[in-house]
């Protein structure tokens, strides 16, 4: 079978269908480990792997990083970060077999990809800030917090998307 | 009876490994839909491409009616899975910063893991940005520990708060995604057509 890439760069699946599958791995994931997904506790737990690594009895002292640091074990070993790299290796087969591998910055033809850097650092920034406040982003306080009808988890998603629509304006230029 | 490996079912060694492959189709799934473009994401507050209000909501909807099925059935103990903790102001304004994280970056930290799995540089930038917030909010954790550890309600669920029957909730809560999902069309036809 010829699968013409260029074709199918921008064809996606049907959000309810993708929506579904997505649905169907939160069930697993709870019938499996009794809890849900997450991202960023992959990326938390690699800047206290770091911290820990360039300054230990910094990161000792400190009372959020102390958290997270066992004896004897690295702070990489958790459930999360696992399944973080399995998110990459997925993505990238799903990405490979549509033809949408390669070194690109996405934006909108009427910025820089300078502007797009500069706005994706500052996003991220703020995202990882939010993200330790709440205990957790879309996927972990949000989408898995829905799942269990978390009151918490659906103060989350509704200060998210409703902060998003507040500011959307300022930030148009960047996508429309 | 699940959950499974809390149970003992499946031994605590399969653990990293059924996360690997968890991660394996949550990576693809997310792909496979898109979420790997922030202008795609990004849609969704311009009413240009509302791929992540259907994802997300059919996801929710999916896995609490599967799990409310599940417990039903007796496959699952609704009471031994992990509800995410309550701290009121933390949810709002946690989510509040991470709403405007979201539109300047056009990532959740989700998303843009798939993103970096196929190259795309801004996704590098934003996972680098995301690492630097860590930094900041651990180094000033004294100054956020007030909202991190305050206003703690428990492991609470909606039943609790809004003291409504949860097969009720879930629902109206469909009535209200599918109203929503027919909207999402309606003002997306209106909208100036964006390709990316």
């Amino acid at each position: 079978m010829k699968i013409d890439n260029q074709k199918n760069r921008h064809v996606y699946w049907n959000p309810y269908f993708g929506g579904f599958l997505l649905g169907i791995i939160i069930l697993f994931t709870f019938y499996m480990t009794g809890r849900g997904l997450g991202a960023s506790g992959a990326m938390k737990s690699s800047v206290v792997a770091i911290v820990d690594t360039v300054t230990p009895e910094h990161a000792e002292a400190n009372a959020y990083y102390s958290k997270f640091i066992k004896d004897n074990e690295s702070p990489m070993n958790t459930w999360l970060v696992f399944e973080a790299l399995g998110v990459l290796i997925g993505a990238f087969i799903s990405g490979g077999l549509s033809g949408r591998i390669g070194w690109r910055t996405q934006h909108s033809p009427k910025i820089t990809s300078k502007r797009r850097l500069a706005f994706a650092l500052g996003g991220g920034i703020l995202f990882g800030l939010g993200a330790q406040i709440a205990r957790g982003c879309t996927s972990g306080a949000a989408l898995s917090g829905m799942a269990v009808l978390s009151t918490g988890g659906f103060i989350t998603m509704l200060a998210i998307f409703g902060t998003g629509y507040l500011v959307a304006y300022f930030f148009r230029k960047n996508w429309i | 009876m699940g959950p499974l490996i809390p149970n003992g079912v499946i031994p605590y060694e399969w653990n990293s490994i059924i996360a690997i492959i968890i991660g394996i189709a949550f990576g693809f799934v997310l792909e496979a839909s898109g979420f790997s473009s922030s202008r795609k994401l990004a849609g969704v507050f311009y009413g240009y491409d509302f791929a992540v209000l259907k994802v997300f909501f059919t996801a929710a909807l999916v896995a609490l009616i599967g799990i409310l099925y599940m417990d039903y059935l007796g496959y699952i103990d609704m009471s031994k899975l992990y509800v995410h903790p309550t701290y009121l102001w933390g949810a709002i304004i946690g989510g509040a910063v991470m709403g405007i994280g979201f539109v300047a970056g056009g990532f959740c930290p989700g998303t843009s893991l798939c993103a970096v799995a196929i190259g795309k540089i801004d996704a590098i930038i934003y996972v680098i940005g995301i690492m630097i917030g860590v930094f900041i909010f651990s180094e000033l954790y004294i100054l956020f520990q007030p909202i991190y550890e305050g206003y703690f309600e428990g492991n609470i669920t909606l039943m609790d708060s809004l003291g409504v029957n949860r097969y009720w909730f879930v629902f109206i809560f469909t009535i209200i995604a599918i109203i929503a999902f027919i909207v999402s069309d309606i003002i997306r036809k209106k909208q100036k057509k964006i390709f990316y």
